[in-house]
């Protein structure tokens, strides 16, 4: 009876209908939060007595490293989903990931060299923590090749898959690169056990910031994952019904 | 922006471009499936009533 809800969750009919329904309760309140933390963050919050106004960068930097963290994580777990219990939703959902999470890891690198290069004079070093997350980057766009690749889809499915789990150890390799190795980037200031190191002033337009790009990303990731659906699905009988709800 | 500016705003800038791109991807990739299964159907249609 427990696993009822795992299932109905993975036929596709369900999830296109529910991802449909579900994408505005995410993303209008993704607008509000983001608008909130920008209005915090580039207004509010005091400048940093050793940043200055640089530090202003943290309100886009942090979320889309955050971003091209979580995402991969998502991207493996649905994958696992897709190989594990053969449930093709997994894989859609999956596939789906990969871009939205390719393009926000790009952001956080280039957001991260503006951020450098006042802060430590350079826009790149082979530090541990931007050497990892430019690992993630690759990672994600082997992924996405290896799918176009393969032209059968569960083929596809099954090898991106693969790719997918086994790449995810590199997420907690850059989460405590700034811990387990000497790295020019600063330790982590929210995501760390005991109290955050913000001031309030500063912490809660990050905060508003994070959570805003959390339900941008599950927006995004329903719009996504129903044309993937409907790709795979193709002739299947419900898509008529669905296709006149939209 | 205290001399920071050329860094600060090229940051939002960017963000805003991605931000906005993958809402406009997204959307097209939706968009592009529903427009492509209608045809799908209305050949299964035909095909059936010929």
């Amino acid at each position: 009876m427990a696993w009822v809800w795992f299932h109905r969750f993975g036929s596709p009919p369900h999830f296109y209908r529910l991802a449909r329904r579900l994408t505005p309760w995410f993303g209008w309140p993704a607008l509000i939060l983001c608008l909130a933390g920008l209005i915090g963050g580039l207004g509010l919050a005091p400048r940093d007595y050793q940043q200055g106004e640089g530090f202003r960068i943290i309100y886009v930097h942090a979320p889309a490293a955050w971003l091209s963290l979580m995402v991969y994580v998502v991207m493996a777990t649905s994958a696992a989903v897709g190989l594990i219990w053969r449930i093709n939703v997994g894989h859609a959902v999956a596939a789906s990931c990969a871009p939205i999470g390719a393009s926000f890891t790009v952001l956080a690198l280039a957001t991260g060299m503006l951020y450098g290069r006042p802060m430590w004079g350079t826009y790149w070093e082979w530090d541990p923590r931007l050497t990892s997350e430019l690992l993630l980057l690759f990672l994600y766009l082997g992924y996405m090749a290896l799918r176009s690749a393969i032209d059968d889809v569960a083929r596809a499915d099954r090898a991106s898959a693969v790719l997918a789990i086994v790449g995810v150890v590199d997420v907690p390799i850059i989460h405590y690169s700034v811990i387990w190795w000497n790295s020019l980037h600063q330790a982590p200031t929210v995501m760390k056990f005991g109290r955050p190191s913000m001031p309030a002033s500063m912490l809660v337009p990050l905060l508003l910031m994070l959570a805003g790009f959390t339900f941008y990303f599950a927006a995004l990731l329903l719009t996504r994952a129903r044309g993937e659906i409907l790709r795979r699905e193709r002739n299947a009988h419900w898509i008529a019904a669905a296709l006149e709800e939209s | 922006m205290g001399g920071y500016a050329v860094y600060v705003w090229p940051s939002y800038g960017l963000t805003a471009a991605v931000v906005g791109l993958n809402i406009f991807w997204a959307r097209r990739s939706l968009r592009g499936a529903q427009r492509d299964a209608r045809r799908r159907l209305a050949a299964l249609k035909l095909a059936a009533a010929s």
